[in-house]
């Protein structure tokens, strides 16, 4: 074949004398490639010597190539544009035999020859039209047969003797096959063959892997929603199938839709059903199994027996009073020592005296500014206000006008000491129309004035300025010598609150996170009580001395016993938003606690005298009635120091009694 | 400081797992047969407990089994059938490739094979051990024996699958320990209590399968083939149980009344057989001719107390059974062309029924349409051209129904072309607190004797919602008081901050009306101080205990949600009901 090629090929470049010659490729519809040739040419050889190349490369210059002097050959002048073309094709009856030649950029006409050869190798015959593809074949053997042999070589003995070895195998055969030993194959058995297995059944003989074995569990029956005709309430609403459909296919609660079918003939076929089966499957032999214990509680039983609240009172149990007249928030409130009496600042720059069993407004005195704290004197009737940077010491003037006048003459009677000392805050006595609403001293701090406390004697009183940065935020002063000092010598934290030890000469720090304990006779640190909470807002000493409890905004209330250890002794999650107010009853085991959910929640807290027993918390009550606004509820709470009331005062400018 | 210094990882629980990769390399087995291995052994994979000291410290997700597991593996006889087919396939590989077909056939006829009945007896040491893991097995059976034979399996296991699943059906017909039937969208569950062991099965409906293309069909091929071998062993130890010839053989009365008609339609007389043994027409012969069934009495012990009354509650127990049992006894069904043949069949025939069909539909009917002492006909189309008086044309979902109701429900509901009373699951079992749909109510009370009431019910109902909003507007009362007390103080509060000066005054509260009021008042009172001391005893809990008690109510409120949804749900869909019936008897009008 490659012969016969070369030799069309050599035909081709005879019949060409434009030197075209095309190259055929086998099994491929036959393309043309227009080359130049390498035959001569008589003059002017144009041949192009870039070879194969793109001819795109040479689309930006004026030339197409070099000849083989290396002259650039260059591109006609005009080339044919789109509407050249076009007209080319309507008018010119050659133009189906015109082919481009892009190396000269030239149209060549085709012969009738070149165009036959075309046709010829289109049509997948070979390009000589003289070639024969079917000459007959010339054989090299005859077919005939010869009756002479080939060669002259006798027959071998063996070809015609039987051969004595094979006539022993066989015969050995034989012999197997009468004996017996060799047996015609069976015909392999497809069915399986049942037997009863168990038969036998012997305990001993099971493995001791079964009993660590856990079977598989089997597959949830059905329930009605299953149902080809569920009653109506099991079908989805059109709003649950869509949401069925948005869900994943493992957050779905069913794995199916469930549906209708009026009659058994309706129902199609399940498209899941191989699906569930594969499922089943993979459960099978690819699921950890495990044997979890389901512990069945009655949730009864989870509640802690306490006993009832009903065995436990006294304790304050409704609302009785409501104590209307202030215009803003009611920040602090306090109970004179008889109980007859109650104070209250509010922000509306007004501290009101009220009668506590009639509910009736004594009195109302103007200060100049928001009321952060009252306290009344634990001793005699002098009251105690703080307002917004200063202290002002109020005689209410109330009851017995043996105690009011008594009041007065302890202060009159202060004689000043014969070299004044440097002090923090200035005392000043108050005269005129402020001496007739009761104004008695003033102590002008430099920063604002948070809260105050007395001291039980009634002599002392504390007030706290909070300021991160200073160490000047805790004052103790001492009214019948008009005499101030500074305790602390360094800034510990934020100060939150401070209190007086009931009988010991202990005082309570409580800062951001922690409560600190000091003495004041040996001037130390006793004791750092860690509250575990963030924020504390509020503390409240027993009467006894020896329990704590402090609320915090995080709504915890801790419990501590101070003799127990230094972290609570119980942590009450009670109140559903941040702590403001909290507080013991003198006499009662009764504590309290008020929050910004606008409840007050009573707790009965008993402490015992046996110091191995631990205190007795029961919640008994809680007490709702102030209106939540601002987000606050509950900002203060105190108890009658007498009965077993409680005080409270919300954000929703009232204060109420709860008996 | 003396000593070797401890490794990590060379003891505790780091030794007793392996992951799937290394346990397979420890076989020398491919993935494949290392699945299949563990398919046929029922080895599954174990969770660690610390999952990171397992993964020697790292937390990839890997699949773990117990070491002791696959040391079991490996004395398996299978793992070396494995190899050697392994071997077989290469060997045939290359005689293909040399096209020595001689050779070829050869290796043919000696294919490897295995036999799975010492895995069988390893795995269920006891026959009801068998028993009671072969839920699957049915259920695997029944949707391979309906696949078309071609494609996806070979076409030995599907006539096999098909052969067992006769069998099993035919067992279940002579025993009569089918109990519960149910017709879900899947397919139709059924539940059969054998040797005490209940057993429930999920038969597809009779359709052609659309082959899933995610699906492995070579896990579910081993599986079929642990299935079958399964099967067919406890399919052999239950006819015997019952003295009947295994391989199942028709009673010779039936064969020969059978013969005669059917000779010439099957090719292979085998094929035949089985067809007619599918019919479930006849009943099977026995190796001891006995009596068709023997009352098994109860033996009365002398007890006292409590286990009299447990033998009592047996007593009954049985009986019902035994009732159960001949719930269609005595009556002639005939089977429309057009009703689920073999499931009805089955489940008649179960229940003592005689069946027939149409000779076109199936081999095997006794009777014709024609019979005149056919009482009921099943028929599943809207209407019927010819009609025999003498007997019910009822839709198919009376007999599951009936069935499950364990009693021959009135078939007035289940006439031909009425509306179909809902089909209720068997299988739920109500506690209280979860909602019971309206139908399981009547159906109890059907039980228990009670005629059913009709129609009289919609009065009752209305008057019911007259009383409910009585006892609504009451509480409206109460708390009208009190924000009437709350109003007052308001509007004081209000006058206040305005600057009025207001007399100074304590206005009298009222006391509310269940302080001093009547016994009813007291009841309530009690109450509410009962949940006030349960709240504050909830306030005391450990926190550990309090999310327990939170997560237990959490799940009960769930619940009871959900049943007053679908109560709402209801409600709701029985007032636009009886809305329709008014609009269609006004249009009448």
């Amino acid at each position: 074949m490659e012969e016969k090629d070369d030799e069309g090929e050599s035909v081709c470049r005879l019949v060409q004398p434009e030197g075209l010659f095309m190259r055929v490729k086998k099994n491929s519809i036959p393309r043309v490639q227009i080359s130049t040739p390498y035959s001569t040419r008589p003059e002017g050889d144009i041949r192009n010597t870039v070879g194969n190349i793109p001819m795109e490369w040479y689309q930006d210059y004026p030339h197409i190539g070099y000849n083989l002097d290396g002259k650039k050959i260059f591109k006609p002048i005009r080339n044919k544009d789109e509407l050249d073309e076009f007209l080319d094709k309507m008018e010119n009856p050659d133009y189906w035999r015109t082919v481009h030649d892009k190396t000269t950029a030239s149209d060549i006409r085709l012969s009738d020859e070149q165009v036959d050869l075309v046709h010829r190798l289109q049509k997948g015959q070979f390009g000589d039209v003289n070639f024969n593809e079917y000459e007959p074949s010339v054989d090299f053997f005859t077919n005939e047969v010869m009756i002479h042999p080939v060669t002259n070589r006798p027959q071998d003995k063996r070809s015609f003797i039987p051969s004595l070895i094979e006539k022993e195998k066989v015969s050995k055969l034989v012999h197997a096959i009468k004996m017996g030993w060799i047996k015609p194959r069976k015909p392999k058995e497809t069915t399986p063959q049942y037997y009863d297995l168990w038969a036998k059944e012997d305990p001993n003989a099971i493995l001791g892997r079964h009993k660590m074995h856990v079977p598989a569990p089997k597959m949830r029956l059905p329930g009605h929603e299953e149902s080809y005709n569920p009653p109506p309430e099991y079908l989805l609403t059109e709003e649950e199938r869509m949401a069925w459909e948005q869900q994943d296919a493992e957050d779905r609660k069913l794995p199916f839709l469930p549906q209708k079918h009026s009659c058994l003939r309706a129902v199609p076929a399940f498209s899941r059903f191989i699906h569930e089966r594969f499922e089943r499957c993979l459960d099978l032999y690819l699921c950890p199994r495990q044997r979890k214990m389901r512990v069945n509680v009655n949730p009864e039983d989870l509640i802690p027996k306490l006993p009832k609240p009903k065995d436990l009172q006294p304790f304050p149990t409704t609302m009785s009073l409501v104590y209307i007249g202030h215009s803003s928030l009611v920040r602090s409130i306090s109970a004179s020592p008889t109980g007859q009496w109650l104070v209250s600042g509010s922000d509306d720059c007004t501290v009101r005296f009220w009668e506590v069993n009639t509910g009736r407004c004594m009195k109302t005195l103007e200060v100049g500014g928001a009321v952060k704290s009252v306290a009344w004197n634990p001793n005699p009737a002098v009251c105690l206000v703080a307002v917004e940077s200063t202290v002002l010491l109020l005689n209410p003037g109330l009851g017995d006008r043996l105690v009011v006048s008594s009041t007065d003459q302890l202060i009159t009677s202060y004689e000043p000491p014969e070299e004044d000392k440097e002090q923090a805050v200035t005392w000043a006595l108050s005269e005129g129309p402020e001496h007739d609403n009761g104004h008695r001293l003033t102590l002008t701090h430099p920063k604002a004035v948070k809260q105050v406390v007395w001291h039980g004697k009634g002599d002392y009183l504390a007030s706290v300025m909070p300021d991160n940065s200073s160490n000047l935020q805790v004052l103790i002063h001492q009214v019948s010598k008009r005499r101030t000092q500074n305790p602390f010598r360094k800034n510990k934290g934020l100060v939150q609150c401070v209190s007086f030890h009931p009988l010991r000469p202990y005082f309570f720090v409580a800062t951001q996170r922690y409560v600190r304990v000091y003495n004041l006779i040996k001037q130390e640190l006793t004791k750092k009580l860690m509250t575990n909470c963030k924020w504390i807002s509020s503390m409240a000493i027993h009467p006894g001395g020896d329990n704590l409890i402090c609320g915090s905004y995080d709504c915890r209330l801790a419990w501590f016993d101070l003799d127990l250890s230094t972290k609570p002794y119980k942590m009450l999650r009670h109140h559903k938003k941040a702590l403001r107010g909290v507080a013991y009853h003198k006499h009662y085991p009764l504590f309290a606690s008020g929050a910004d959910d606008g409840s007050v929640i009573i707790c009965h807290g008993m402490v015992y005298n046996d110091l191995l027993q631990n205190p007795l918390i029961v919640p008994v009550k809680v007490l709702k009635g102030h209106q939540i606004t601002h987000d606050l509820g509950v900002l203060d709470v105190t108890f009658h120091p007498t009965q077993p009331w409680v005080f409270s005062s919300g954000a929703d400018a009232t204060i109420r009694l709860f008996t | 400081m003396g000593g070797l210094q401890k490794k990590k990882y060379e003891r505790g629980s780091a030794t007793n797992y392996i992951t799937r990769n290394k346990a397979r390399k420890k076989l020398q087995l491919s993935l494949a047969d290392f699945r299949r291995l563990c398919i046929l052994k029922g080895i599954y994979p174990h969770e660690p407990k610390h999952k990171k000291k397992v993964n020697k410290g790292s937390t990839a997700p890997r699949t773990f089994y117990l070491f002791k597991d696959i040391r079991f593996l490996l004395h398996e006889p299978i793992v070396r059938k494995f190899r050697e087919y392994k071997v077989f396939v290469r060997k045939l590989r290359k005689a293909y490739g040399k096209a020595e077909w001689t050779g070829v056939e050869r290796l043919r006829d000696n294919k490897p094979g295995y036999k799975l009945d010492h895995i069988i007896k390893e795995r269920y040491p006891t026959f009801i051990d068998a028993l009671r893991d072969i839920d699957d097995a049915l259920s695997m059976c029944f949707l391979f024996s309906t696949f078309a034979r071609t494609g996806k399996c070979h076409v030995q296991t599907i006539t096999l699958c098909r052969r067992l699943t006769v069998e099993w059906m035919n067992y279940v017909v002579t025993s009569r320990s089918l109990r519960k039937v149910f017709l879900s969208i899947k397919g139709i569950y059924y539940q059969a209590e054998v040797l005490g062991q209940l057993i429930t099965w999920l038969v597809p409906y009779q359709f052609a399968h659309d082959h899933p293309t995610d699906v492995d069909y070579r896990v579910m091929a081993t599986f079929t083939e642990m299935y079958t071998t399964l099967f067919g062993f406890i399919n052999f130890r239950l006819y015997q149980t019952l003295n009947l010839v295994y391989p199942p053989k028709l009673d010779s009365k039936a064969e020969s009344e059978l013969k005669a008609e059917h000779e010439e339609d099957y090719a292979m007389d085998s094929e035949s057989y089985l067809e007619k043994l599918s019919a479930l027409s006849a009943s099977l012969a026995r190796v001891v001719a006995t009596a068709e069934e023997e009352e098994n009495q109860l033996d009365l012990f002398p007890t006292e107390g409590e286990d009299q009354e447990n033998m009592q509650a047996r007593e009954k127990e049985q009986k019902e059974q035994e009732a159960q049992k001949r719930l269609f006894e005595g009556l002639k069904f005939f089977l429309n062309r057009e009703v689920p043949r073999e499931s009805l069949a089955f489940i008649l025939r179960c229940f003592g029924a005689e069946v027939s069909w149409d000779k076109s539909l199936c081999i095997g009917g006794t009777y014709e349409v024609t019979d005149e002492t056919i009482t009921h006909q099943i028929v599943d189309r809207p209407d019927m051209d010819k009609q025999y008086i003498n007997r019910y044309y009822i839709q198919p979902q009376w007999v599951f129904d009936s069935v499950n109701a364990q009693m021959r429900l009135p078939v007035e509901d289940y006439f031909l072309g009425t509306t179909l009373p809902p089909h209720l699951s068997p299988f739920v079992e109500e506690k209280d607190g979860d909602y019971v749909p309206p139908e399981k109510l009547k159906l109890m009370a059907l039980q228990r004797g009670e005629k059913p009431v009709q129609e009289d019910d919609e009065e009752e109902e209305e008057e019911d919602d007259e009383e409910e909003e009585e006892e609504d507007e009451e509480e409206d009362d109460v708390d009208d008081e009190e924000l009437t007390e709350e109003k007052n103080l308001k509007k004081m509060e209000g006058t206040r901050a305005q600057g009025k000066t207001l007399a100074v005054k304590v206005t009298p509260g009222k006391v509310k009306p269940w302080e001093t009021g009547s016994v009813g008042n007291k009841v309530r009172l009690e109450q509410e101080e009962k949940a006030e001391e349960k709240r504050l005893a909830i306030m005391m809990m450990k926190k550990k205990e309090k999310y327990l008690y939170d997560k237990i109510m959490f799940g009960k409120k769930r619940t009871t949600r959900e049943v007053n949804k679908l109560t709402a749900k209801r409600k709701a869909h029985e007032d636009a009901s009886k809305a329709q019936k008014k609009q269609k008897k006004a249009k009448k009008q």
